[in-house]
């Protein structure tokens, strides 16, 4: 099946790469070390399988767990219309990894966004600052210890009355 | 606080603000630049004044309740969105959606996106000055909300896709209003293209404007119109078929210069396309008709019949309000998948059975209702600026752990602050508008 | 006492001429800006009742139409504009999101723009249909009629 070649193709070129690869769900997914992510996002952008796009990069929260951030990046190749989704796992104490923004020009929207939501940081990102949310937002939103309902009002509100 | 681009700014050029409220009809973008003259030398681009946090609140609802929240995140084409969040949620699921509802999605998919490209172009023509064109697509618009509104109840935010099918049955008047509103968009366009096609204004500001290469289109991680106006055929329709695309004909246009007159002319001659797809739709609909659903008249009222459900079911069937029709036992089979956890039950059960009533509060219930196993997916469909992906992290519960949300427009505008340096000021404006940036989406 | 007619009958003809002329700056952010353009356009205009021409600077309009969600991040730029336009003003809450926030309770939208503006009128609706844009209006546009300016002149009992 085409998910276990394309998988049986990243095993072979980062054998200590890959901790896991399997097909879930009919789609490919491949489980990496954090600090191998460059040699993978290489490989797949310029070896055999051609993954030209990066389609989405995104983040999990685990808390508790011994790896609470899990990224999660999508990549496609439009050549040969495959996909493959491959996931790092961070440390809660030290949650960095290294930025793809040298190889995918999308890759600096879509950290920074990361970084706003759940703060990982990216290493090599030339402007790592918050996308979606204001300066003087304390915390990052989608972790799951941020309240659902925490506001941070960013001019002083007024009591509502009837005009 | 000083901006990156205030930073390191040049003493000598003029530092002007765009936005956040600004007159073209996007509204949420700010965009600071560098100019000299009118020349841009360098540009900002400040995104999320439409942050609603989507995400966040997705974690604390329930599949279904979240549902309303989809509609609201591309809201030119809203039932996609909820296409593409519910048909990831059946591939987690692994329901199988009767091919009736399979077709009345593809259907409103090819409603929504009609209506999608012709308030993007109205909104670009607008702002380029255009104003005719505004007024004719809006015009179209209506016709095509009209068919929605028929079936669904509402123009807009319809929440009608849900998971394992669809709300309701379509309208009796469907085929009718659906070939009104095809011919009444045919004339629009045909009206368009003779306006702005050949126009030396419209040329001057669109053409060869913001050219975008194919290399850098798909490192930017382009898709949609924007990526097939650079001449890449790419169309999750065509690339991973869903729902009946596989089966209908239709193609896809490309462009060749990647400049605005070309994002604009992929989008009107998509929405050829998908007319002719609507028209393939209402033709399968028609062969493959389903039980009549005009309201008996001679029906018990609700309160009638749930007072005398109370000792046995009633032997005459319940009259059920306008807006409840279409989702009667027997269009069930048609309309939805047989999986008696995920779907509603039909509403004349409802009133009138316990289990019926049961179920159906069941269903809404936190804690209770649709519990898709632990595990994660991926699904994308061909929104109307792209590649909509949503990616749903389940551990079981009846919430989704992480719900995350790939949209189109997010990689397209973070092109901008490239495609605008060295032109000028009056060209972001045509620029901006060929990429239809929905804040609703890029913000979520 | 006998002043009293004429400031009334004046107040009246100025009401009528506030009303219909109303120079509205649509702050659109959201999904409601759909149903403003519909409600803008041919199918149920609001320029037949003297609210159609769209003023897009603050300071050339006398109405403004929040449209859509403000989220926190946006809040001081409403109080911007708002503080921008001249008196006399008029503000409408256009959909949910700008009554209490709408369906979005959480930590980026403000519940509500009466939290940063004074607002005159509401219209509830996710999104409103344009009937209720319409009929929205025509509640401001009465209010206009009623109400009395602000005549410096004039000595108010307190």
């Amino acid at each position: 099946m085409e998910e276990e070649k394309i998988l049986e193709a990243l095993r072979q070129a980062c054998p200590d790469a890959v901790l896991s690869a399997e097909v879930s769900l009919g789609d490919a997914v491949a489980v990496v070390r954090r600090e191998a992510l460059p040699e993978v996002a290489a490989f797949l952008r310029g070896g055999t399988l051609r993954m030209g796009m990066l389609l989405d990069l995104t983040c999990v929260h685990h808390p508790g767990g011994a790896e609470a951030f899990e990224m999660v990046y999508h990549f496609l190749s439009l050549e040969t219309n495959a996909r493959i989704r491959v996931k790092a796992g961070l440390p809660a104490d030290n949650p960095e990894i290294a930025s793809l923004t040298g190889l995918w020009k999308n890759a600096a929207w879509l950290e920074r966004e990361v970084y706003d939501m759940f703060g990982v940081r990216f290493a090599g990102h030339p402007d790592l600052r918050r996308l979606l949310l204001y300066d003087g937002f304390e915390g990052h939103p989608l972790r799951k210890d941020y309240p659902l309902r925490k506001r941070q009002p960013r001019i002083p509100l007024r009591k509502a009355e009837p005009k | 606080m000083t901006t990156r681009l205030e930073r390191q700014a040049r003493p000598e050029s003029l530092l002007l603000n765009m936005g956040p409220s600004h007159p073209a009809m996007h509204g949420t973008i700010r965009i600071m630049l560098e100019l000299d003259g009118e020349r841009i030398l360098n540009s900002e681009v400040e995104v999320g004044y439409l942050h609603r946090g989507f995400e966040k609140t997705c974690e604390n609802k329930t599949y279904f309740n979240l549902l309303i929240y989809t509609d609201r995140l591309n809201y030119v084409s809203p039932l996609i969105n909820n296409l593409g969040y519910v048909m990831a949620v059946e591939k987690l699921c692994g329901l199988r959606v009767p091919e009736r509802a399979q077709t009345i999605r593809v259907l409103m998919s090819e409603l929504s996106r009609v209506s999608d490209h012709l308030t993007a172009l109205a909104a670009m023509a607008m702002e380029s000055g255009a104003f005719t064109v505004f007024l004719y697509n809006m015009k179209a618009r209506e016709f095509l909300w009209d068919v929605i509104e028929q079936t669904t109840g509402a123009r807009m935010t319809t929440s009608y896709i849900r998971i394992g099918g669809v709300r309701a049955e379509l309208h009796p008047g469907y085929a009718d209003a659906c070939r009104r509103a095809v011919k009444e968009t045919r004339k629009v366009l045909k009206d368009v293209h003779g306006l702005l096609d050949k126009n030396k204004i419209f040329l001057d500001r669109t053409r060869d404007i913001a050219v975008m290469s194919r290399e850098d289109a798909v490192a930017y991680g382009w898709t949609g119109p924007c990526l097939r106006s650079t001449g890449i055929p790419y169309d999750v329709r065509k690339a991973r078929p869903y729902l009946l695309y596989d089966r209908l004909d239709f193609e896809v246009p490309v462009g060749e210069r990647g400049d605005n007159f070309d994002r604009y002319l992929v989008r009107m001659k998509e929405m050829d396309q998908s007319l002719r797809l609507i028209e393939q739709c209402v033709a399968l609909l028609e062969k493959t008709s389903s039980a009549p659903t005009a309201p008996t008249t001679e029906g018990l009222a609700p309160a009638e019949a749930i007072r005398l459900a109370r000792r046995q079911k009633p032997l005459r069937p319940v009259a059920l309000s306008p807006n409840l029709q279409g989702a009667e036992r027997a269009v069930q089979a048609d309309i939805y998948a047989q999986a008696p956890g995920y779907v509603l039950p039909p509403k004349d059960e409802t009133y009138t059975t316990m289990e019926g009533l049961i179920n159906h509060f069941q269903y809404f219930m936190k804690g209770h209702g649709i519990r898709p196993p632990k595990g994660e997916v991926y699904f994308s469909v061909e929104g109307g600026n792209g590649e909509l992906g949503y990616y749903i992290v389940s551990d079981g519960t009846d919430r989704p752990y992480r719900l995350h949300l790939r949209a189109p427009c997010f990689h397209v505008v973070a092109a901008l602050e490239d495609l605008i340096r060295g032109r000028l000021l009056a060209d972001i404006i045509p620029t901006f508008g060929s990429m239809n940036m929905i804040g609703g989406e890029l913000d979520r | 006492m006998s002043g009293h007619f004429i400031t009334t009958r004046f107040n009246a003809a100025l009401g009528w001429a506030r009303k219909f002329s109303l120079f509205h700056y649509p702050y659109v952010t959201a999904c409601c800006g759909m149903e403003y353009m519909s409600a803008a356009c041919a199918h149920f205009d609001i320029d037949r009742f003297g609210a159609g021409w769209t003023r897009f600077s603050p300071r050339q309009s006398d109405l403004i139409m929040v449209v859509g969600t403000i989220p926190q991040k946006l809040a001081p730029v409403l109080q911007t504009v708002y503080d921008q336009m001249t008196e006399p003003k008029w503000v409408i809450a256009f959909g949910a999101c700008t009554l209490s926030g709408g369906i979005y309770d959480n930590y980026a939208v403000v519940q509500g723009i009466d939290q940063i503006i004074p607002v005159d009128i509401y219209i509830p609706g996710c999104p409103p249909r344009p009937e209720m844009v319409l009929d929205g209006l025509l509640k401001l546009q009465e209010k206009i009629q009623k109400s009395e300016p602000d005549w410096r002149w004039k000595k108010k009992k307190s």
